[in-house]
Formats: C-alpha cells, structure tokens, sequence
C-alpha cells in the first residue's frame, strides 16, 4: 500500500477510536457522582415515587455498560433518545438548531481565515516594526477577554450605540439569505475576533519558521522583493502549518459558538446544551457532548490528514 | 529590584492590587454585599463610584466581593491542577513502560473533548458548589499542566544527577521531589500565570451561563449575567467585569512573560 494511503487509514481509523472512547468518558462523566443520578436531576425533597419514576426513565435499575450499550447502538442508529424534560425526540430537535449553528460557524470561518492569513503575512512581513506590534498587542489583548465579554463589549457599541444591527440573532426559515446574514452579524464579529488572535499568532510562527529555511535566505541573496520571497518562496511551503492551524481553531470556533449563542439568543446546538445543563436533562447533554466532541475530533482529525497529503516527502516514497 | 523591566513591574503592581482587593474585600467594598443602596442602575456618582446594578447595589462592591469569588476559585484551580499534574507527569516521566503509555493515552483522550463541553456535561449532574467548581476546573485544566510536566521531567530524567541519585538508591519520592522538581520549577511557574488566566475566563463563562457561582454570591460573570439586560437600554454596567478581567489577565501574562524569559535566559538563554 501507498505510505500515504496507509498513514491516512491510520489517522482515521484513530479517530474514530478515540471517538468511541470519548463517548464512554461523556457516558461515565454523568455517572460520577457517588449518589444517584435521579436524587441529583430531583434534588432532596422528591417523593420516592417520583424518584422511582426517574430511574425507570432513565433506565437507572440496569447496570451500567448494559445501558452504556443500549445508549451507543441508539446513536448508531441515529437515535439520540427522548428528552426529559419535554419528552421529544432528541435528534429531530437536535437537526435544525444543528444546522444554525453550523451555518454560524462557517460564516464566520469565511471571515475569519483569509483574515487571518492575511494580517500573518503582514506581521511577517513587517516584522519588529510597528504594524506587527499593534497587531501582537491587540491579539493579547483579545485573547485576554472572555468571548461573551467581546459579545457585550460589540453589542453595546455596535448595536446599541450606533444602531447598525439587531442586538440578538433571531433567525427562522422564513428569511432571505441577506437577512439571516444581517442578522449574524455580530455574532460572526465576535467569533472572528475571538479566533483571530489565535490563528494569525501560530499563522505568522509558522511562516516565520519557514523563513528561517536556506532557501529562502538565497532567495533573498537572489535580489527578490520581500513580497516574491514570501508568496512564492515561503508561503506554498508554509500551507501545510497554516491549514493545521485553521483547522485547529475551527475546532476551537465550535467550542466558542456556545458561549457566542447563548450572549445574541441565537437558536443552535449551544443554547440548546446550556438550557439543558441547567435543567439537569442528562440524555440531551449526553447527545449534545458527544456531537460536539465528535466535530472536534473530526477537525482535529481533517488537520492532521491535511499534513499529511502536504508533505512532499511522503508523496513521493524513495 | 534592578533588571525588572517596567512592564513586569506594571503587571506586578496590578495583580498585587487584584489580589489585596481580594483579600481584603470586606474591608476596601464601600457598601454590604447584598445592601440595597439606591435605584435600578443608576449612573455613577461620588457615591456609587461605579453606579448601581440590576436591583440598587453597589456596583463596586459587588465587583469587589466578585473579584474575591472569582479569583478565590481560580487560584485553587490552578493549585490543585499543578499538584495532580505535575506529580503525575513527574511520575509518569520516572515510572515509564506501561504506566506511562496508559496515563498519557487517557489524558490524549480527555483533551479530545472540548474542556468547556466535558465541564458542562460533568457539570449537569453535580450539585454546583463553589468546592465541585474547583475540583472539575483544577482536574480537566491538569491535563495540560501534565503534559508540561511529563515533557520536562523525561529530559531531567535522564541526567547524571538523577542517575547517581538513584546509584546512592534514593527512592522513587526523592528522585521526584529532591531531584526533578527543583530543576522542572521554572517552566511550571511560567505555565503557571497562563494557566491562572485560563481558569479565570472559565469560572468566569461558567457563571455567566447560571453554572457557576450561584447567587447570591457574587463574581465577575455572574455580574455580567445579571446586568445584562442593561446593554440594551444603553447601560454600560455588565462591561464594568471585562475591564477588569481583561487588566487582571494582560497583568499576569506580564509578569509571566517575565519570569519565562528570565528562567530560560538563565540556562544560557535556551529557547529564548
């Protein structure tokens, strides 16, 4: 087999090992706690009926790995289980704020990546001078702020200030592409904001550590303008580092998408998480757990495959 | 004091004045913490310093009972993550074989999750207490501070020293606390400022989703919770806590910077 296609196997075949691991770890973190998961949803004062109620629910009476089991055969199968608060199917719930959030994710990751690379290159470019300074100043700084923080900070200036858009993000089926966009606005500023520092930091550390590269040294001996030597010399060589990095913090984005949903209202797997962590509804945190740690995986997966097919070395075997 | 740069001195000043705001809480905090002192969010004046909040408090004072919450709760996070961590990177590093392997392999596999994700998942069968809070931030933040640890101690490991440490036939505990620990300090205190910031933002998001620190006590993001609907209105008082997170974390990082780049400069300046 072709070393490539053999690596590659071997990631994917790890992630999903490491999925399947990561739904046991969500399973047994909600089996934790010394008591009884039924008297921690009910609090002290429930009736014993009530209490027995739940445990049948919840199908308490079984041991666990057998309910660990039936759990994960459900999801294979595309069924997430009923939620207890309200009694509906997790998954039709789940499908459409999934694909809001989604949809918010990837608006903002348009934004944010070209962004990114662009104001990296910038920095390299301008090294030790003031424009890669402010640039590192303002990414600590930004870094230094919770994402809500960022959201209100916006909100207050941007929407309630100077009125330019909505304070929350209300989105249904009934609107054009233009207004779900207008009304994401802000949400994907912040998230921009928030992935920004990150990316264009490890951005410009890992074109910079390609700069350091002899090639690159003659190159310049050559006479070449700072630009060619950066965009045609340094910068193929670098896009193997610089897609790990994006798709390092796309899956950061997903984490981040939680808090962001939650400060403008917006309907999406975030808001949905928290209401129910708060409700103390453990199949629908247990469902929402693991699709979040499922795109994680599989981001973090994606980059590392990207590494792979983009190291020359081993596209061409000796 | 000489060879401190200003901006580490600027950094220290800040975090010492953050921590004895902390310490010192009921007695620096003008007003009660839950004293009703005036109307809903009123601007501030020369009495309310920084206005009032969603229902007549003292902003101030709530930011300063809030601060000593906060920072009270990071603190133990990033102590207990230190202590669990780095004894079980350093044990990890001296023990090696399987041990090793099965370690690090679960801990490659709880950073594979989300921290906020797991937390929140944990976090919808405990009890929120401000005891479970620390526990389940100190123990999913140690996973980071293990690998640090492990990284550092693997090289230490292998040096004369240790070897003839363990000729003389010290013990497995000597060897971690008598030979490695000493010489692992630095870096781990570096890691130590970035690692306290973190925990801030996160009891901090916590709070701010009602999943943290419960009311009525009082913290940096349960205050932007409860005044959130003020933004709104045009009333800045939930941006008050960014203010303050943001100048208490860009002051560690000051001051962690410094040490990191003093500490490696000392080793003939590796890595700087």
């Amino acid at each position: 087999m072709h070393p490539v296609v053999k690596l590659v196997v071997q990631r994917v075949a790890l992630g999903l090992l490491l999925l399947l691991a990561a739904s046991v770890l969500i399973f047994a973190g909600t089996m934790i706690l010394p008591g009884d998961v039924a008297q921690s949803i009910l609090g002290q004062s429930a009736t014993p009926e009530a209490l027995a109620n739940l445990r049948a629910e919840l199908g308490l009476n079984e041991p666990p790995v057998t309910r660990y089991f039936n759990w994960l055969f459900g999801v294979l199968q595309g069924d997430l289980g009923t939620a207890l608060t309200n009694g509906q199917d997790i998954a039709t719930s789940m499908g459409r704020r999934l694909s809001n959030t989604l949809f918010l994710a990837f608006w903002a990751a348009v934004v944010a990546v070209p962004l990114a690379i662009f104001l990296g290159l910038l920095s390299v470019l301008y090294r030790d001078r003031w424009p890669d300074k402010l640039i590192s100043a303002v990414s600590l700084a930004s870094i230094s702020i919770p994402e809500f923080l960022i959201g209100y900070v916006l909100m207050y200036f941007v929407a309630v200030q100077l009125g330019w858009f909505s304070t929350v993000a209300m989105i249904n089926d009934s609107m054009s592409v233009l207004e779900k966009l207008n009304a994401i606005a802000l949400p994907v500023a912040v998230l921009t904001l928030v992935v920004l520092a990150h990316m264009m930091r490890m951005t410009r550390a890992a074109i910079l550590n390609v700069m350091q590269s002899a090639y690159i040294e003659t190159a310049e001996l050559k006479g070449l303008s700072a630009f060619r030597v950066i965009f045609r010399h340094a910068f193929p060589n670098a896009i193997a580092p610089v897609v790990n990095v994006v798709m390092l913090n796309l899956a950061y984005l997903v984490v981040g998408v939680v808090v962001i949903e939650v400060v403008f209202v917006y309907p999406g797997m975030g808001q949905y998480l928290v209401d129910h962590v708060s409700k103390r509804d453990v199949p629908v945190v247990q469902a929402c757990g693991l699709v979040f740690a499922a795109v994680y995986i599989g981001l973090n997966m994606v980059a590392d495959i990207v590494a792979i097919l983009a190291n020359p070395r081993l596209r061409h075997p000796k | 004091m000489r060879g401190v740069p200003v901006s580490a001195l600027i950094g220290f000043f800040f975090t010492a004045a953050y921590f004895l705001g902390a310490i010192f809480a009921p007695l620096v905090a003008p007003y009660g913490l839950a004293e009703v002192v005036g109307d809903v969010w009123e601007p501030a004046s020369r009495t309310h310093l920084l206005g009032t909040d969603s229902i007549g408090r003292d902003l101030l004072t709530r930011m300063i009972y809030g601060g000593r919450t906060t920072i009270f709760i990071a603190t133990m996070a990033t102590l207990l993550s230190f202590v669990t961590g780095s004894v079980l990177g350093f044990l990890a590093a001296v023990l090696g074989g399987w041990m090793d392997q099965v370690m690090s392999r679960l801990v490659d596999l709880l950073m594979s999750i989300p921290t906020l994700i797991f937390a929140l998942v944990v976090l919808s069968v405990m009890p929120v207490t401000i005891p479970v809070l620390i526990v389940v931030m100190g123990l999913l933040d140690s996973t980071r501070v293990y690998r640090l640890a492990r990284a550092v101690a693997v090289d230490i490991n292998v040096m004369d020293f240790v070897e003839a440490a363990r000729l003389r036939g010290e013990g497995r505990g000597w060897v971690i606390f008598r030979e490695i620990l000493p010489n692992a300090l630095s870096p781990l205190v570096a890691e130590m400022g970035l690692r306290f910031i973190f925990a801030v933002l996160f009891v901090s998001t916590l709070s701010f989703l009602g999943l943290g620190v419960q009311p009525p006590a009082a913290d940096w993001g349960g205050i932007v919770k409860e005044n959130k609907d003020g933004i709104v209105y045009g009333i800045p008082a939930a941006l008050v806590p960014a203010f303050a997170i943001a100048t208490l974390a860009i002051s560690v990082n000051l001051v962690a910077d410094w040490v990191l780049n003093r500490t490696t400069s000392l080793k003939g300046g590796r890595g700087g």
